[in-house]
């Protein structure tokens, strides 16, 4: 078990090494000169900015310095906002993100684990084709139209009732954030649905559930206790892969319902070529992806018995 | 079990034992074995959700290949007469010549001797058109009133109820023999109320005098080449139709729809394809040489699944750049290609991994079958199923990814429509025109719907061991 988790470990900050090694190589090669972004600047102020900025080196020192800094957890500082460091930027805005996104993972799995348990449910039946037809729907829209309808559909809730039910955009209080949590967790509630269905479809008539109707078990002590317990496997599995869908869709809900999340950071960042940002953002959230995939691993060894970690 | 109540062989007369005789005439029917790939079809073709989106999916490439040959319309020439209008049929519409400017016109035999109190002055009688009012122009005129020192002007959509509902103010007009007025002001067509009334040069007068006018369609005559038509001024022409209504800068939305639809579907099909057939051959030689190299082969493969896909999109896009002129089409498909070819190769070295020890394998190889034969005669075919279903569900991402990017501006560059970017555009005016937005979000959920719906049925269809759809 701890020869595992050392593994994975060691090879989690390897893949983290490749990414920040990919990112600092592939800014390098974007055309142009992050400098000339604004204004022409005098040969001694541009000298004094290259030394700021450590891009008088050759690219080797460069990459040297930039790993170093990074092993330090500095990603220095950003290039449109004055003596902001990256790290201010991500300390300040992540926990936003991250809030919004646990908010919506919670949407997403309990949505999916009922809307899936239903379908299993009524198997062929009226719920299930409504259902699973709204999850083709979810798969099938993109974020950012659901993000703007769902903004929409706020605007006429609260025309409704004269009221400011639900706050159209901003960040704050919890109310903020139920609305743009659900659009976010939509598209991975709607997969876990169909992931739910096809998992207790399984397990539906195994022998195990047979034996416990035959003993007299309860229709729904017979789902909870042995058809929902089986199914819901599979679905840590996948949790890796929502967590990596979250925080990228998260760009968009953010950037439409106005949260300062990190992830609206980082699209503004792209758009003003804010080399440090970009590069800072990459590998913090590359290095979080990596932490969650290995963690989820590792969870789900705990969950199910029969994985043994080696 | 019940065998020991009833006889096992009922008692039969020998007769029925005779042989049957097959008659010469009726020859065996031939059926020709039924082929893996003639099995599929048969499955997709009897699942009615999958054979639909099949259908759908041939109607968006007809739409998409064919539709601007049917449908001339220049996605990129805005007009600016037609900003967000909604669906409309087209029309005939009034030639107007507008290249010399309108003067107000004056009546030069009037005294003008102003009076000082506002109270007293009458309002102007017969105000008329001068010209035929259309939307780019409306030009009125009225007589003149005894002692006025000026006009104002006003427009309103309804009939005025008071002096206070005369509407917008136009114009002040300075002179009590300037009697005319032209409106040009975002003219759409239906009906105007025009309100005239005469001031003291300080004060406007209560009364007014009210005319309301049909304004119809019209068309600056110097517009006529750019929409392809000929005329004179007061001529009627056809003006072109916009079915599904014109975008933020007057732009066919029909005909970007479907240029759109070029870039859109262009890199939702090459993409997947490139990649595929890249980690096809990356994960069929790693997978089929083993070993130490494929565990190398495959760590580059988990360094480059665990990138993030999105940042890392929107990093390679940068990173290529995109130069005057250019439509950010390539950079795209670049970097979706480098980015997800591993998905394919872990599938495809997954399969050949299996069918390598497969017996009909060994037994090619042990007949002195070449690597490059077996590979390509034997794993790769063996392949092609899983490959298949990877495909069609790696369209919709690829389409997702390409309006991701385009809307939050990092995709396709302005002048090229994608629907991605005419989502983006659309959105801004959804409270007003909301067809702008609807009809390319219509589009790309149509269109990833069919994808992933025609990819579910295919997997069924290729899954022999499920048996028959529908489950």
């Amino acid at each position: 078990m701890i020869r595992y988790l050392v593994r994975r470990v060691l090879g989690g900050l390897v893949t983290v090494w490749f990414i920040a090694t990919a990112t600092f190589f592939a800014m390098h090669a974007v055309p142009g000169d992050p400098l000339l972004n604004d204004k022409a600047v005098t040969p001694e102020i541009r000298a004094n900015l290259e030394a700021r900025y450590g891009l008088d080196q050759p690219i080797l020192t460069q990459y040297a310095i930039f790993l170093g800094h990074m092993a330090r957890g500095d990603f220095g500082i950003s290039f449109t906002q004055k003596n902001r460091s990256v790290n201010d930027i991500i300390r300040e805005h992540f926990p936003v993100s991250a809030a919004l996104g646990v908010l919506a993972l919670v949407f997403a799995a309990s949505g999916g684990i009922v809307w899936g348990a239903l379908t299993a449910q009524y198997r062929n039946r009226l719920p299930d084709a409504v259902i699973m037809f709204l999850v083709i729907l979810a798969i099938s829209v993109p974020s950012f139209v659901v993000a703007a309808l769902a903004q929409l559909g706020i605007l006429y809730v609260n025309r409704w009732f004269d009221a400011s039910v639900l706050p159209v955009a901003g960040w704050g209080q919890l109310r903020h954030a139920l609305v743009p949590a659900l659009v976010l967790g939509l598209g991975t509630m709607a997969f876990l649905t169909r992931l739910m269905r096809s998992s207790l479809l399984d397990v539906m008539d195994a022998d195990y559930i047979k034996t416990a109707r035959a003993k007299g078990v309860g229709p729904f002590r017979v789902f909870w206790r042995h058809q929902l317990r089986n199914a819901v496997l599979p679905v840590v599995t996948v949790l890796g892969p929502a967590v990596a869908g979250i925080t990228t869709g998260g760009f968009v809900v953010e950037l439409v319902f106005a949260i300062p999340g990190l992830g609206r950071y980082f699209v503004q960042a792209v758009q003003q070529l804010d080399y440090t940002v970009i590069m800072g953002t990459t590998v913090f959230y590359g290095a979080f992806l990596v932490a969650m995939v290995v963690l989820i691993d590792i969870l789900y060894g705990l969950v199910d018995p029969r994985i043994r970690l080696q | 079990m019940n065998e020991a109540t009833t006889p096992m062989f009922p008692e039969l007369p020998s007769s029925a034992f005779a042989p049957l005789s097959l008659p010469e005439s009726e020859p065996l029917r031939q059926q020709p074995a039924a082929s893996y790939w003639s099995d599929v079809w048969r499955k997709l073709r009897t699942n009615r959700r999958a054979f639909c989106s099949l259908l759908i999916i041939l109607m968006l490439l007809v739409f998409t290949l064919i539709g601007p040959l049917l449908w001339p319309l220049d996605p990129a020439q805005p007009n600016l007469d037609l900003i967000s209008r909604g669906p409309t049929l087209g029309g005939q519409a009034q030639v107007v010549d507008l290249s010399r400017p309108w003067v107000v016109p004056q009546v030069t035999s009037w005294p003008v001797s102003p009076v000082s109190n506002a109270q007293t002055l009458a309002a102007p009688v017969a105000i008329a058109l001068v010209e035929p009012a259309t939307t780019q122009a409306v030009r009125i005129q009225w007589d003149p009133v005894v002692g006025a020192a000026g006009y104002v002007v006003y427009r309103n959509d309804h009939q005025p109820e008071s002096n206070q509902d005369l509407g917008l103010p136009l114009r002040t007009l300075f002179g009590g023999n300037q009697v005319g007025h032209e409106d040009r002001l975002r003219l759409r067509p239906g009906t105007y109320w025009y309100s005239v009334v005469a001031t003291n040069g300080v004060d406007e007068s209560p009364v007014y005098t009210t005319l309301a006018v049909d304004v119809h369609p019209g068309v600056r005559l110097r517009d006529l080449p750019q929409l392809g038509r000929a005329g004179q001024a007061g001529d009627f022409v056809e003006l072109p139709a916009h079915p599904l209504g014109t975008d933020y800068l007057g732009r066919d939305l029909l005909a970007r729809l479907m240029h759109g639809a070029r870039v859109s579907l262009f890199i939702g099909l090459t993409a997947p394809l490139l990649f595929v057939a890249l980690g096809a051959l990356y994960g069929g030689v790693s997978g089929y040489i083993g070993g130490r190299t494929d565990r190398v082969l495959m760590a580059v493969v988990d360094f480059v699944i665990a990138l993030p896909f999105l940042l890392f999109m929107i990093l390679f896009k940068i990173a290529f750049g995109i130069g005057p002129g250019e439509s950010g089409i390539l950079p795209l498909l670049v970097a979706l290609v480098l980015l997800s070819w591993p998905g394919a190769a872990r599938l495809v070295r997954g399969q050949v991994l299996q069918v390598r020890e497969a017996g009909y394998v060994q037994a090619a190889k042990l007949l002195g079958g070449s690597t490059l034969y077996l590979v390509f005669r034997h794993l790769l075919p063996s392949t092609f199923g899983v490959l298949l279903v990877a495909l069609t569900f790696a369209v919709p991402s690829a389409i997702f990814t390409e309006a991701f990017l385009s809307f939050i501006g990092m995709g396709v560059v302005p002048p090229t429509p994608s629907w991605g970017s005419m989502c983006n555009d659309g959105m801004k005016t959804m409270m007003s025109h909301p067809h702008e937005l609807i009809f390319p979000a219509a589009m790309i959920s149509v269109t990833v719907l069919a994808f992933n719906l025609f990819g579910d049925g295919l997997r069924d269809a290729l899954d022999t061991q499920l048996g028959e759809p529908g489950k």
